[in-house]
């Protein structure tokens, strides 16, 4: 014989005060929880959505990064021979042989430095990147002093607004139009034209090279052949797998930080709901022997109990990721310390992220009931009902 | 007063195991804030350890643009200026990209002697300047790969390409324990001669300037003295105080420094749920016992006092068992992750914020308990039943 559901329920109501602060502990750890892998999920997303799998992008062997890779003229030249690049209809090559550097530029609301990708592309970077597009302003002008400032950096940027100037390599730039690149990492660069950019930073190499694949599935074969050629110190990657690997250490970073972070949190919670379900069960205890006694067995006991334990975390939980879904509204910027520039992204909540948050709140719910329910259950009946 | 104490203590305790598990959960709660506090202060170790007598200049553009070989001399003549070491930023990978420690090629003698901080043994540091391909490294690096006096190290190059294999000259220690004992230091003539022969165009060039100055209060006018003397240059420069230089790195982390902040904020707020969760459901069992002393004539602020006492012996006795706590927590974390942190000491002000959240705890926890105590009418306070 079972004991209603909602027998466990409408317990939960009538102790409302208990029952509210009790959710609350848990809301706010599964928050916590949500909160910070939505952060890490934010920052790989961004990251991985600035990448395309049909691109390859070339630099230096060992290099690990584009700020710190160097490709002369010559090898890539010898890159832009490479007959696995697609070509598009006027018989144009789909490559782009850029530059990348960091300048420090201050922030609008605080002053305070930090560094900003400036890339210089060429013909061929903007059809690479369809994703990217002008919000304002016009494109600069080919061999000009004129740059496009991405959205992040327009707004958080001294100097990056349209029609404003930027000062470096002993040169005004002025920006001429703001680009959105959405949710990828263009949308915090500056680009620029990179032989103009070469030229005011007296560099003689390129970064990477960057080409559109004639066909996608055969990038292995187009990987070895850049690799294994004698004439080239590169290496070859998937432009996904690339910013895939930006990303790592700084989303691994967050995942550990929030997982052993609310796990500690939870620690306080689980007691907290433990503390409320053995009140539960010490005020009915009448109530207890009554149910037995009326012939109720002690696995339905134990089950009204733990279903009671198991709502509570389902509401703290709830609330929870109530609460985290509104942080998708904000976006923040910070330094990827992997590739020393500033980048903005927003928390995203995956269903991933939202069902682990559950789970994890109804584990929180099930640990804190369990003793309490099994203490219930065991109570015998004679002395239950005298207790009252 | 000593009975009204005891009469708390005694209520406080009536109830043991909820008492007791509020009591661990408050434990927790000052055991994490402590310890998110002390990872915070971590960050600014570095900071703190800044000598006011040193400036860096770097190249004004950003910290990837190297300044020119000849600065140095240029800067050398700066009146006010007594030392200038040039040092780079190798960003060198032992075996594996997880490994990481920070890695220098320093112009050895003029470095070091800016930075008494590093000690070493007399016979080692001769042994280090004497040999072109050698290498020195903190205590901490060494200990945690298990390096000895003679061994080759090999680094894989990011910025500069190749395999870099250095020999293990000398081991310093910090003079005192804020000195950061992970960074592992070799000759920027071994580099410099390395990259005339590799890669001619990019020889002579040094990432920053390290500057000793006669006296601290000079700082800002020769910090302005040196950039102006390369001001519309090829390549301008921006000095500051090594503090402010050491800032810069910190403030680039200080989104996640914010996040663990907030957090720390966090945990206090679920604690307090749970503590006023216990404090309501004791006050709810007691309200008869109340209503029989407001009969007796006990005013509503003697009951506040009750109330808001168990409460704070409450969280009080489990912040002061967090902070005990927090000391063999720090040294757990140091041999954890002590190889990432220069230095994890537990700070006064730590200890202090953690007494100042348990007392929060507490007159939060009591609030509504005890508007509810107050407002109840004896004849309802009587007639309420367990």
């Amino acid at each position: 014989m079972k004991i209603p559901l909602s027998y466990s329920i409408r317990n939960l109501w009538t102790r409302r005060l208990t029952t509210v602060l009790t959710a609350s502990g848990m809301a706010l750890v599964v928050f916590v929880f949500a909160t910070i892998l939505m952060l890490a999920q934010g920052l790989q997303k961004t990251l991985v959505a600035t990448g395309s799998t049909d691109n390859v992008i070339v630099i230096r062997k060992g290099a690990g990064a584009e700020v710190q890779s160097a490709v002369d003229r010559q090898q890539a030249s010898v890159v832009e021979t490479e007959p696995g690049i697609l070509t598009d209809e006027g018989g144009r090559k789909l490559v782009a042989k850029e530059l990348l550097v960091l300048i420090t530029l201050e922030k609008r609301a605080t002053g305070k430095r930090s560094n900003v990708p400036v890339r210089g592309v060429g013909a061929g970077s903007l059809s690479l990147r369809p994703q990217v597009r002008l919000l304002d302003g016009r494109l600069p002008r080919p061999g000009s002093l004129e740059i496009i400032a991405g959205r992040n950096v327009a707004s958080a940027f001294r100097g990056g607004g349209l029609g404003e100037t930027l000062h470096f390599g002993m040169v005004n730039w002025t920006v001429v139009g703001i680009f959105d690149g959405g949710a990828t990492g263009f949308s915090s660069e500056i680009w620029g034209d990179v032989d103009q950019l070469m030229q005011a930073f007296r560099r003689t190499v390129y970064s990477s090279v960057i080409f559109r694949l004639a066909d996608p599935s055969r990038f292995e074969e187009v990987q070895r052949r850049i690799e294994t050629n004698p004439r080239l110190t590169v290496e070859a990657e998937r432009e996904t797998t690339y910013y895939l690997k930006q990303s790592e250490a700084l989303a691994t970073f967050l995942r550990i930080l929030g997982i052993s972070l609310t796990l500690v949190f939870s620690l306080g919670a689980i007691i907290g709901a433990m503390i409320t379900m053995y009140a539960a069960v010490a005020n009915r205890t009448t109530e207890i022997g009554t149910l037995r006694a009326l012939g109720f067995p002690r696995t339905s006991i134990l089950r009204a109990f733990l279903c009671e334990a198991l709502f509570l975390g389902l509401i703290g939980g709830l609330a929870g990721l109530f609460f985290a879904s509104f942080m998708q509204v904000f976006t923040i910027s910070t330094m990827n310390f992997q590739t020393f520039s500033e980048l903005a992204f927003s928390f995203t909540l995956t269903p991933g992220i939202a069902l682990s948050g559950l789970l994890f709140s109804l584990v929180m719910g099930f640990v804190g009931g369990l003793l309490p329910a099994v203490s219930a259950a065991r109570k015998g009946i004679v002395d239950a009902l005298r207790a009252g | 007063m000593i009975f009204l104490l005891r009469l708390l203590v005694k209520n406080a305790f009536r109830h043991k195991l909820r008492s007791g598990l509020t009591i661990l959960s408050v434990t927790i709660a000052i055991l994490a804030f402590g310890m998110l506090r002390t990872v915070v202060d971590a960050f600014y170790v570095g900071v703190e350890r800044a000598s006011a007598n040193r400036l860096v200049t770097r190249n004004a553009v950003s910290m990837i643009f190297p300044l020119p070989l000849s600065y140095k001399e240029k800067v050398r003549q700066i009146p006010g200026v007594t030392r200038v070491a040039s040092a780079n930023w190798f960003g060198g990978i032992y075996i594996d990209e997880k490994n990481f420690f920070p890695n220098f090629a320093i112009d050895a003698k003029e470095y070091l002697s800016l930075y008494p901080d590093y000690v070493f043994s007399p016979d080692q540091l001769a042994a280090f300047l004497r040999d072109r391909k050698a290498a020195v490294v903190g205590r901490k690096l060494i200990e945690r790969f298990g390096w000895r006096i003679g061994d080759t190290i090999t680094l894989r190059g990011t910025i500069y390409p190749g395999n870099w294999e250095l020999v293990l000259r000398g081991v310093y220690r910090g003079l005192d324990e804020n000195v950061d004992e992970r960074l592992f230091f070799f000759h920027w003539d071994y580099l410099n001669e390395t990259m005339r022969k590799t890669a001619p165009r990019r020889a002579d060039q040094v990432g920053v300037y390290v500057v000793g100055i006669e006296r601290a209060d000079q700082a800002a006018d020769i910090a302005a003295a040196i950039d102006g003397t390369f001001r519309n240059s090829m390549a301008e420069t921006l000095t500051e105080t090594e503090k402010s230089f050491n800032l810069s790195f910190v403030s680039m982390a200080d989104t996640i420094i914010a996040v663990v902040r907030l957090v720390s904020l966090a945990v206090i707020i679920i604690i307090v749920a749970v503590a006023a969760n216990t404090m309501s459901m004791t006050t709810r069992e007691r309200f008869g016992e109340y209503a029989v002393l407001k009969t007796l004539g006990f005013g509503g602020w003697r009951i506040a006092c009750l109330i808001f006492g168990e409460s704070f012996v409450i969280t009080l006795a489990g912040g002061l068992v967090g902070i005990l706590l927090t000391f063999p927590a720090a040294d757990l974390f140091r041999n954890l992750v002590g190889a990432y942190f220069p230095k994890f000491v537990v700070t006064r002000e730590t200890l202090l914020l953690d007494g100042l959240a348990a007392l929060l705890m507490g007159g939060l926890a009591a609030i509504v308990p005890t508007w509810r105590a107050i407002k109840i009418r004896i004849a309802d306070g009587l007639r309420r039943i367990g």
